[in-house]
């Protein structure tokens, strides 16, 4: 890879200039991606607090915390702050803008200027969920009809803010996938580029195929609800199930977008700290591509009790395992790599190595749910409630800290505590597990999700997810405190301190506002650890 | 320092060729009328099933429809593209003059859409038939507005792209963003022929 060394006079890192404007007007990707980065990250423990609080009711039996209203806002608002805020912009929008243009070796994204317009309607659509916060909507975060054409709290603003949302995603993915095709440096092939920005490339495609159905179907609920038009209601001719339909022809992609950039990070951060290439690169490029796909062919497996005929049923059952193929492709492809590597535990490493072991519990339990006849038991209880948190923390989240501590030294010039960054990677492990792994047997026992009450036959075990969620919670406030604190430490980072191939290594740490001096020409994969003379850190 | 700064913060910016320019913009464009497609494909979705499900309703209730505006609204968006694929031409071959007359030409006709579909609309409020009458009728207002609602964006785009080229700044040399605004205007148009025949054609 094109080594790079640039003068002292000349070098200006991007996080140089001060003042609010150089913020808000920066077309900069990288300061874009660090304004998305906080927003997301708001969002990340606002959301997660509303969890404990929901965990905390959960402790006994009765509805002596707060008022099963209220806890039905509790588990609206946390869905949809998780998963529309955090979550769908997530990794794609805070690392891909940081990483992709470094890592192609171009000196910022195709549509800089829309890159910003993107990230301020990502502001607008929060003001107007904030707004919508007056009187929080209580239909869960799939605002299912005809629940939400019907209940009296603020159902029109809140989808009205997500529907801005939307765009902001549409363009984005738009932005980066021209940035993919147009701006990769000399020599940069298709099959030299790194895994992360292939899941970028799939993950933006789904953005973009995806987003607008969405859109549409919020629009149709909001004149449902203002209008009185009648495509949801029976009453006026219309089909509830017509909701879950075009709902779910997003959100199921949508799921994919939340969880391929979290496995090309694991991509990228495996080989580095087995130091050895990548195993079944193609592999994993491809499948990222396969899924994206298959991800357009299976929404209806969450409407298997909403009765939807039994042919299609047992069709999209079948459409369903086939997603199972290229994400175990993913999987059996790290473990190949870590097999017989050379392997250092940094924290990105474990966080990482959590993602493979959660996530893998996460697709497995994902199979039994889209088998017709073990989901008509399990649709709607904690047995889905856990499926989903394993994939989307055990796989996302987990994903995006392997992500924040991986490129922590690069992004920001300074180094954490890696001591307390294990010991918090530590926390939120077991932590996690003792939170929703509990919920696997309470859902099997009959659990359904969504209620503020329980039969006291369930205590012991719904009391043992509380205590899990506070030693998440724990982990999780030990591991802002040493990212934060990491950024006023005087250490500051070298270059490449994991001898890194990547390109985003090769410039200095923080990156130059101009990202490379002179366009790097590439001449080799990212991957060739073991095989040639690594860079010196 | 602050002077290498300085020149730093005016210095960041893509320095792409014209030719380079044109082809992420293109690219840029395409995708984004796929995701328009995508918008408009949830209402011809829904379109298709409540059709096939109420055919006799769609049949009575698009009677409704005034087909002589429809076809007039028709005619002039059709031409409106003649007249935009005219001026992209002209440009391309370095005529300015004609590229704005063209352009100017294209805005009319979107403005007497405008005018038309005001009427229809009044039209049929004066017969009280609103979105909430039937679902042909949800559909069709729901429709033609989101289309509407392009009409405008497509004015004020291109407002603002003739503008610039009656200042002269677009030639044969470049001019990207008349090709990206007239690829707006023909989805629009595009859009309408295909609501034309499933709103006013039933029978």
């Amino acid at each position: 890879m094109a080594n790079h060394t640039i003068a002292n006079n000349v070098y200006v890192p991007f996080l140089e200039q001060k003042g609010f404007l150089s913020w808000f007007l920066t077309t900069d990707h990288k300061r874009i991606g660090i304004l998305y980065l906080i927003s997301i990250s708001l969002f990340f423990l606002i959301a997660g607090i509303l969890a404990l609080l929901m965990r905390f009711e959960l402790m006994t039996p009765m509805s002596d915390f707060v008022s099963p209203h209220t806890y039905n806002v509790l588990f609206t608002l946390h869905g949809s702050l998780m998963v529309f805020f955090f979550i769908v912009p997530g990794l794609a929008a805070s690392f891909g803008n940081f990483l992709i243009p470094l890592m192609i070796g171009a000196p910022d994204v195709a549509f800089p200027k829309l890159n910003l317009a993107s990230y301020w309607i990502y502001l607008v659509g929060t003001i107007i969920t904030l707004y919508a916060l007056l009187s929080p909507a209580d239909t869960g975060w799939t605002f299912y009809t005809p629940y939400s054409a019907t209940t009296d709290t603020d159902v029109v603003m809140i989808t009205f803010g997500v529907f801005v949302l939307g765009f902001s995603s549409i363009l984005t993915g738009m932005n980066f996938i021209v940035t993919i095709h147009k701006m990769r440096a000399p020599g940069m092939t298709w099959h030299r580029l790194p895994l992360f920005i292939w899941a970028s490339y799939a993950t933006a495609v789904l953005q973009l195929l995806a987003t607008p159905v969405v859109g549409i179907t919020l629009l149709m609920l909001i004149a449902e609800r203002s209008l009185g038009v009648g495509f949801f209601d029976p009453a006026k001719g219309g089909d509830p199930v017509l909701f879950q339909n075009f709902f779910w022809f997003y959100s199921h992609p949508a799921v994919y977008i939340m969880i391929i950039p979290a496995m090309g990070v694991i991509s990228e951060i495996i080989p580095v700290f087995s130091r050895k290439p990548i195993f079944g690169y193609k592999a994993i490029a491809y499948s990222s591509l396969g899924i994206a796909f298959i991800s357009f062919l299976v929404w209806a497996h969450h409407m298997f009790t909403s009765g939807i005929s039994e042919v299609a049923a047992t069709i999209f059952s079948f459409l369903t395992f086939l997603v199972a193929i290229p994400t175990a492709i993913k999987v059996f492809n790290w473990i190949a790599t870590l097999y017989k590597g050379s392997i250092e535990l940094h924290s990105a490493m474990l966080y990482a190595l959590g993602f493979v072991f959660l996530f893998t519990i996460g697709g497995l339990t994902g199979v039994f749910l889209g088998a017709l006849a073990a989901d008509i038991h399990l649709h709607d209880t904690y047995f889905v409630v856990a499926h989903m948190h394993y994939v989307m923390i055990g796989g996302t989240v987990m994903g995006f800290f392997g992500a924040l501590h991986f490129w922590y030294p690069k992004w920001f010039g300074k180094m954490f505590n890696e001591s307390v960054a294990k010991l918090s990677w530590f926390l939120i492990f077991v932590g996690f597990n003792v939170t929703f792994f509990p919920q696997f047997f309470l859902g099997i026992q009959g659990m359904p999700r969504r209620y503020a009450t329980y039969p006291e036959e369930f205590e012991s075990l719904m009391a043992l997810s509380t205590y899990g969620s506070w030693i998440l919670g724990l982990g999780v406030l030990i591991m802002t405190v040493n990212l934060i604190k990491g950024l006023y430490s005087t250490e500051k980072a070298p270059q490449n301190p994991y001898g890194s191939l990547s390109l985003e290594w090769q410039v200095p740490s923080p990156p130059p506002t101009l990202n490379f001096e002179e366009i790097p020409t590439v001449t080799d994969w990212t991957y060739g650890y073991g095989k040639k003379k690594e860079v010196d850190a | 320092m602050e002077q290498a700064n300085m020149e730093h913060a005016e210095d960041h910016g893509l320095h792409l060729t014209p030719e380079q320019e044109y082809g992420i913009s293109k690219l840029g464009m395409w995708l984004f009328l796929g995701t328009e497609i995508m918008l408009f494909g949830g209402l011809f979705a829904a379109y298709a099933i409540f059709r096939a499900k109420y055919p006799e309703l769609f049949l009575e209730s698009h009677q409704e429809l005034n087909r002589e505006m429809g076809a007039v609204n028709t005619c002039i968006l059709i031409f409106s593209s003649l007249t935009m694929a005219i001026g992209v031409t002209a440009i391309q071959r370095g005529k300015q003059m004609l590229a704005g007359i063209m352009i100017l030409v294209t805005i009319i006709c979107g403005l007497g859409f405008g005018v038309v579909k005001y009427f229809e609309y009044g039209a049929k409020f004066a017969h009280h038939i609103y979105p909430d009458t039937n679902i042909f009728f949800s559909l069709y207002f729901m429709m033609t507005g989101l289309h509407m609602l392009h009409v405008f964006i497509g004015l004020a785009v291109l407002g603002v792209i003739m503008v610039l080229t009656f200042k002269g700044k677009f030639n044969e040399k470049y001019s990207t963003p008349v090709e990206i605004g007239g690829l707006y205007w023909h989805l629009v148009d595009l859009v309408w022929i295909y609501l034309f025949p499933l709103l006013y054609l039933v029978g």
